[in-house]
């Protein structure tokens, strides 16, 4: 590996070398390294580009990494990945997408994520975007992550951009079962003249389902973030979503929440708050000896952290 | 080391300006001092002056014979100010060990953060790594300001009701640290305070009301003249006072 791909592996994946367990890195298109376990089957697709990840049954404490890698200035692609996962099953798993370009064309990586989660499994999903380069090509990323979650299954996902993407478009869909429960954390940071369109539906369709959404975001500079959030509460079930922005210097953001109950049963709440850093947040830092723009810094990175 | 020479300070309102503090005259020299007067005084307002987040609308401020009047609160805090709120900032995020190692200005091992902590009467355990966000108590909130400013190791530490919200038992804990603070101290200690038992620990007692410095002088001068009372209400309040 050189040094570029190490430092985007790190961004994306936290990885520091090949993982261990199940793993499948993407460059520019083409797998450059692959390997399933026991229990973990990783098979490319045929018909488009992609792989069917397949978990066995009960797979408890494993881990499946799955980055991608865009290094070639104006690369476009899409990929579609499809997560199978057992029942009881209880696994990690780590996707992300690093884009490194230093060239004049727009690189771009779509990627649609299909999570079927199994009857009492339980899934972490994680998920980091981060650009580079030194180039005016734009780096663009728009992932869609579907998720259907059976009985008593419960997935938590976190997904983070923090840096250094031009236009990013994210959907997510989730559709849940009796008892099954979804967590979503996200974290975005735009600065420059990025824009960040985050949109989230939930379908609360079983009984005793519940979903948890909250956003927290950065807006800089020039950039524009929206952020839509839907919760469909069909059931006795519960629904939250909060999404929480600073806003700074020329940025504009429009938080959008909106939940539906479609039960008298289903139990839905929507927060949202957007402003700019509190004076006396800045004013207690600054008399720790902190200047101005290291205090915004040490805000900024306590909020997103 | 502080000296605050013909201070005022004066805001715009809607109707017209207004002095909160007029020609302040002190000189603060090494030692625990303590700043007490009626609610509405001018006491908080004097603090920020000191510290910087006001700046004053006339006047000079001296720390350590250098002219301070219009350096900004990073300069100062730099300079060895210390400051605690008398109501206390939160954060999203930010724990109580990373505002504390921002307030060292160093790494600090887990020993040294538990010392400060359990200098306020905090178990470090149970708060190092808790956000100072909304699930702090107020009580809890207050300690850690204090913490926070002992980290600092300031030479010139400002404390503004540092007892206020904080339980009785608790309190003559806090007494007993600002005890040790004082005999410890190489430099100056300001505390506003409305306590009689801070008061008695002072070196100096400074009453500030209507904006200005009504006294200044040892416990033994001051002390009786304040429980005496001192101020005048207005007439409205007195009438329904004696009512
Ligand atoms: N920006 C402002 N505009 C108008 N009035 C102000 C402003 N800032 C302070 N004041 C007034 O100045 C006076 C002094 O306030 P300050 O907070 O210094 O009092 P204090 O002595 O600390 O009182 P307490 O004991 O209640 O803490 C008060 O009457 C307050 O309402
Ligand atoms: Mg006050």
């Amino acid at each position: 590996m050189d040094a570029i791909q190490k430092r985007m592996l790190e961004a994306v994946a936290d990885l520091h070398e090949i993982p261990s367990g199940a793993y499948n890195i993407r460059e520019n298109g083409k797998s450059i390294g692959r390997q399933s376990s026991e229990n973990i089957e990783i098979v490319p697709k045929q018909d488009k580009d992609g792989i069917d990840i397949y978990i066995k049954p009960g797979t408890k404490n494993e881990s499946v990494h799955i980055p991608v890698l865009l290094s070639q200035t104006g690369f476009t692609e899409t990929v579609f990945n499809d997560f199978h996962i057992g029942e009881d099953c209880d696994v990690l798993i780590v996707a992300g997408c690093g884009i490194h370009n230093s060239g004049k064309g727009e690189s771009k990586h779509d990627g649609i994520h299909t999570f079927y989660v199994g009857k009492n499994a339980r899934i972490r999903y994680v998920e980091k975007h981060y650009g580079e380069g030194d180039g005016n090509g734009k780096n663009v990323m728009n992932p869609t992550t579907v998720i259907e979650i059976e009985e008593g299954g419960r997935m938590e996902m976190e997904t983070a951009q923090i840096k250094g993407v031009d236009s990013t478009d994210r959907k997510t869909v989730a559709k849940l079962a009796d008892g099954a429960s979804l967590v979503i954390r996200e974290k975005l940071m735009t600065h420059g003249e990025q824009y960040a369109k985050t949109d989230f539906t939930v379908d609360l369709n079983g009984e005793d389902s519940s979903a948890n959404v909250v956003s927290r975001s950065v807006a800089k500079d020039k950039s524009y973030q929206v952020f839509y959030s839907r919760i469909n509460g069909n059931n006795r079930c519960n629904g939250h979503t909060e999404c929480d922005a600073i806003i700074m210097d020329d940025a504009k953001v429009s938080a959008i929440p909106e939940i539906t109950a479609a039960s008298v049963d289903a139990s839905l709440i929507h927060e949202a708050a957007i402003g700019k850093i509190a004076g006396e947040q800045l004013i207690k830092l600054m008399t720790l000896g902190l200047s101005e723009k290291e205090a915004e810094e040490q805000i900024i990175q306590g909020f997103l952290k | 080391m502080l000296e605050l020479k013909n201070v005022s300070y004066e805001v715009d309102t809607e109707g017209g300006t207004k002095e909160i503090l007029k020609n302040i005259n002190l000189t603060i020299d090494d030692g625990f001092v303590a700043i007490t007067g009626p609610n509405g005084g001018g006491k908080s307002t004097l603090a920020k002056i000191i510290v910087g987040i006001y700046e004053a609308t006339d006047g000079q401020i001296l720390f350590n014979g250098e002219d301070i009047t219009h350096l900004s609160i990073t300069e100062r805090a730099k300079k060895g100010i210390g400051y605690a709120f008398q109501q206390p900032v939160r954060f999203k995020g930010i724990t109580v060990s990373d505002l504390l190692t921002l307030a060292a200005g160093r790494k600090l091992s887990v020993a040294e953060t538990c010392a400060f902590l359990s200098e306020v009467g905090l178990c470090a355990r149970d708060y190092i790594n808790r956000e100072i966000n909304a699930s702090l108590s107020g009580g809890e909130l207050k300690r850690i300001e204090i913490a926070t400013v002992l980290a600092r190791e300031t030479p010139f530490s400002v404390f503004d009701e540092p007892e206020a919200g904080i339980d009785l038992w608790s309190f003559n804990n806090l007494i007993a640290v600002f005890e040790k603070m004082r005999d410890k101290c190489r430099g100056s200690i300001l505390i506003i305070s409305h306590q009689e038992r801070i008061l008695n620990i002072a070196d100096k007692i400074v009453v500030v009301a209507d904006g200005r410095l009504k006294q200044v002088g040892t416990k033994d001068e001051v002390l009786p003249t304040l429980l005496g009372g001192t101020g005048s209400p207005c007439k409205t309040l007195l009438d329904k006072i004696t009512q």
